[in-house]
C-alpha cells in the first residue's frame, strides 16, 4: 500500500462520512418537525455517489434524483446552501422552492434532484447532448435507482445515447427496492442486458466497496473522454432507511434489515483504512471535522430565515431586464 | 420579401436562428433527413450539419426532456412534436421539468426551449392527429404558448419565441402550412405577449387566434355588406395573453366574442370570458359569447369533420345574437 493510496482512501472516507452525516443529522431535524416534507435518505449507498463523483470535473453535469442529498453533496453544493434549502428558507441554494427533492446548483453542475422516478435520465441526454455539441470534453452523468428501470424513459435514453454516441455515464444505483416493492417483482430484465440491447459497454461493480466504485469510475469516465459514447455503471448497494424518512419498512425482512451493517460502505471503508494502517488518530480527527463542519450547517439552516412569498412571482418566468 | 407559405416562413426562422446563433439546435422526429412531415426543416441539415440538426427516434418523452437538460446546460434547442397529440407523451418533460426548473431552482436558470408542434384539423387526420390542447399549457405556470395566424407572424414569433429566455410551445395549425401570406424578413422579432388588430370594427369584437383568426376575417368581409363592423384581435399568444388590448377594444364596441378551434367547454375562450366578464364587466352590452368546437373528438369521416369544425357562419350567427 502507498501512502498516496491511503491518502486518496482517507479523503473519500471524509466525504462518505459527509454525507452520511449531513444525512443522520436531517433525520434528526426531520423527526424535530424543522425539515417540512419528505426526504429520502442514501444512508448506506454513500460510496456510489462519493466514488463516481471522485471521477468528475467540476464542469460535469450531474442530473440526480429523488434519493439525490449525497449527489448534490458530492458535486459540491456549498454545505450551508443545503441546509437552508432543505429546511426551506431564503438563503437556500433554491431559495426554499425546492427542498429535498429539487436542490439543484447550476455553478457546480447539478442540474438538481428530481421527484419523478427516472426524469432526470432523459435531462442528462439533453446534457450530454450539449456537451456534445459544444465539444467541450464534458460528460452528463444520470443518476438512478433500480426502481427507474420500468420507466419507459430509461429505454428511450439508452438507445438515443447510443444512436448519437452521447458522452453519458448511467449509473444505477441497485438496492434492490423500487419504494416498497422489492424490484425482483418489478423488473424482469438485468442492466447487464439493457446495456448489451443498447450496444452500451457496462460494467458492474459493489457499490458498498468505495474503492471498487471510484476506481471503475475513475477508468470508464478516462475512457469517455477518450473516445466518446455513453457507458452503464451498475453499482450493487443497500437502503439502509425507508423509502422515506418515517417509512416503517415493515415490507422488509428481519433478517435483511439485521445483516445491512455488514454492507456498511463507511465500516467497510473504515476497516480497509485500518489494514492500510492509517492513524487511530487520523481518523478520529475526520469523524470530528465532519461532525464540528455537519453541526455548524445545521445551525445556520436553523438560522435562516423564512422565504418571502412577494418574491415568488417574478421566477416563474425569466423577468424581461434579464432576457 | 413578398408572399411565402407559412411552413416556408417557419423555415426561415429556424434557418435565421441557426445562422446567427451557433446555440440553437434542431431535433425532431423525421425533421432532418425527410425535412419534416410537412417539409417545413427541409434543408436545414445539409446547411447546419448532423450536429445541430438531428433526427431522432420515436421517443417523445426524451425529445422533449432532452431538450429541457440541453437548455439548462448552454444550448437553445427547438424540437418538434409531429403532431399535437401525442404530445400527451411528452407531459413530464414540459410541466414538471422545463416550467418549474427556474421556480423551483431559485431562479438560477432558465429553460430557453421552443416546442414546435401542429395542432387542428381540416385534413380528415382523425382523433389522434388533429386535436387543439393548448389550453392545457397556458394553465401551467412557467410556459408559453404562441400560435400565429400567418406566415409574417409565423417568422416574428417564431424568431422571438427562440430568442425567449423561457420554454415556449410554438402551435401551428397543419391546415395552414400550405397557405401564401405577406412575410417581411427585415422586419423585428414580435413581442410575445402583444395582440394584433387583425382588422379594426366598431360593432363587436371577436378575440382570436391561429387558423380561426382567418374564418374571422372571412366572417367580417359577409358581416361588412350588411354593415355590421368586426374588430379582430389576434392574441398571437395565449400565454401570455394581451388582456389590455382585448379590454381597450371591448370598451370600443361594448360585445365580445371568443372564437377558437379548441373544444369550448374549459378553453382559452373561457379564460378570457371570465377575465372580461371581471375587469370588463361595466362595459358589457352583452353576453361574453364562445364559439368553439363541440365537445367531444375530432370525428374524422369528410362529411363530418367540416360539421365539427367552428366555421363562419358558426362566428356569423353568434355575431347576431350578442347584437340581438
Amino acid at each position: 500500500m502507498t501512502s498516496n493510496s491511503r491518502e486518496r482512501l482517507l479523503g473519500l472516507f471524509e466525504r462518505m462520512l459527509l454525507v452520511r452525516e449531513c444525512e443522520l443529522k436531517l433525520a434528526e431535524l426531520f423527526s424535530d418537525g424543522e425539515v417540512p416534507g419528505f426526504i429520502h435518505l442514501s444512508v448506506g449507498q454513500e460510496a456510489v455517489a462519493i466514488g463516481v463523483m471522485d471521477a468528475l470535473n467540476d464542469s460535469d453535469t450531474i442530473a440526480s434524483n429523488h434519493r439525490g442529498h449525497g449527489h448534490a453533496i458530492a458535486k459540491g453544493v456549498d454545505l450551508d446552501s443545503f441546509f437552508l434549502e432543505v429546511m426551506g428558507k431564503e438563503e437556500g441554494i433554491c431559495g426554499g422552492r425546492g427542498g429535498s427533492m429539487h436542490v439543484a446548483d447550476m455553478s457546480v453542475g447539478m442540474l438538481g434532484a428530481n421527484g419523478i422516478v427516472g426524469a432526470g435520465i432523459p435531462l442528462a441526454v439533453g446534457s450530454a447532448l450539449a456537451h456534445q455539441v459544444q465539444q467541450n470534453n464534458n460528460i452528463a452523468v444520470a443518476f438512478f435507482g433500480d426502481g427507474a428501470l420500468a420507466e419507459g424513459v430509461l429505454h428511450e435514453s439508452f438507445n438515443i445515447a447510443s444512436l448519437w454516441k452521447l458522452p453519458i455515464l448511467f449509473v444505477c444505483e441497485n438496492n434492490g427496492w423500487s419504494e416498497f416493492s422489492p424490484t425482483s417483482l418489478q423488473f424482469v430484465a438485468e442492466v447487464r442486458d439493457l446495456g448489451k440491447a443498447f450496444k452500451i459497454p457496462f460494467r458492474q461493480v459493489d457499490g458498498n466497496n468505495i474503492t471498487a466504485v471510484a476506481d471503475a469510475s475513475d477508468e470508464i469516465v478516462s475512457d469517455m473522454r477518450k473516445n466518446g459514447g455513453p457507458r452503464v455503471l451498475e453499482c450493487m448497494t443497500k437502503r439502509v432507511h425507508g423509502h422515506y424518512e418515517g417509512d416503517q419498512q415493515k415490507y422488509r425482512d428481519a433478517d435483511e434489515l439485521a445483516s445491512l451493517g455488514d454492507y456498511d460502505p463507511i465500516m467497510l471503508c473504515e476497516g480497509e483504512l485500518r489494514k492500510m494502517k492509517a492513524a487511530d488518530k487520523d481518523i478520529t480527527a475526520i469523524r470530528n471535522r465532519i461532525e464540528n463542519r455537519v453541526s455548524a450547517a445545521a445551525d445556520v439552516g436553523r438560522a435562516g430565515t423564512l422565504p418571502s412569498f412577494d418574491r415568488l412571482l417574478s421566477d416563474v418566468y425569466t423577468p424581461v431586464q434579464e432576457a | 420579401m413578398g408572399e411565402v407559405r407559412f411552413g416556408q416562413a417557419i423555415n426561415l426562422a429556424l434557418d435565421e436562428s441557426l445562422k446567427n446563433d451557433p446555440s440553437v439546435v434542431v431535433f425532431g422526429e423525421d425533421i432532418a433527413r425527410p425535412g419534416g412531415p410537412f417539409g417545413v426543416t427541409r434543408g436545414l441539415l445539409e446547411k447546419y450539419g448532423e450536429l445541430r440538426v438531428r433526427d431522432t427516434p420515436i421517443s417523445e418523452a426524451t425529445i422533449v426532456s432532452a431538450a429541457v437538460g440541453a437548455a439548462m446546460s448552454g444550448l437553445k434547442p427547438v424540437v418538434e412534436i409531429m403532431f399535437m397529440d401525442f404530445i400527451t407523451i411528452a407531459m413530464d418533460g414540459l410541466v414538471n421539468q422545463a416550467a418549474k426548473a427556474r421556480f423551483m431552482f431559485g431562479g438560477q436558470c432558465s429553460v430557453p426551449m421552443v416546442l414546435r408542434t401542429p395542432h387542428g384539423g381540416g385534413v380528415n387526420a382523425g382523433p389522434q392527429h388533429s386535436q387543439c390542447l393548448e389550453a392545457w399549457f397556458a394553465h401551467v405556470p412557467g410556459l408559453k404558448v404562441v400560435i400565429p395566424s400567418n406566415s409574417g407572424d409565423a417568422y416574428g414569433l417564431l424568431k422571438a419565441a427562440i430568442a425567449d429566455p423561457d420554454p415556449v410551445i410554438f402551435v401551428e395549425n397543419k391546415a395552414l402550412y400550405a397557405v401564401k401570406g405577406q412575410m417581411d424578413d427585415d422586419a423585428p422579432a414580435l413581442e410575445i405577449g402583444k395582440a394584433h388588430i387583425a382588422r379594426p370594427g366598431a360593432d363587436v369584437t371577436v378575440v382570436s387566434y391561429g387558423a380561426a383568426v382567418n374564418t374571422a376575417l372571412r366572417a367580417a368581409d359577409t358581416l361588412a355588406q350588411s354593415g355590421i363592423e368586426l374588430e379582430v384581435i389576434d392574441l398571437r399568444s395565449i400565454q401570455p395573453w394581451d388582456e389590455a388590448t382585448v379590454l381597450a377594444s371591448l370598451s370600443r364596441t361594448h360585445r365580445l366574442i371568443v372564437l377558437h378551434e379548441a373544444v369550448t367547454a374549459f378553453g382559452v375562450g373561457a379564460e378570457i370570458a371570465a377575465r372580461m366578464a371581471d375587469v370588463g364587466f361595466d362595459e358589457l352590452d352583452a353576453p361574453i359569447v364562445r364559439v368553439g368546437a363541440p365537445f367531444m373528438p375530432v370525428p374524422f369521416a369528410a362529411s363530418l369533420e367540416p360539421q365539427y369544425l367552428p366555421d363562419a357562419d358558426d362566428l356569423i350567427a353568434a355575431v347576431h345574437k350578442v347584437l340581438a
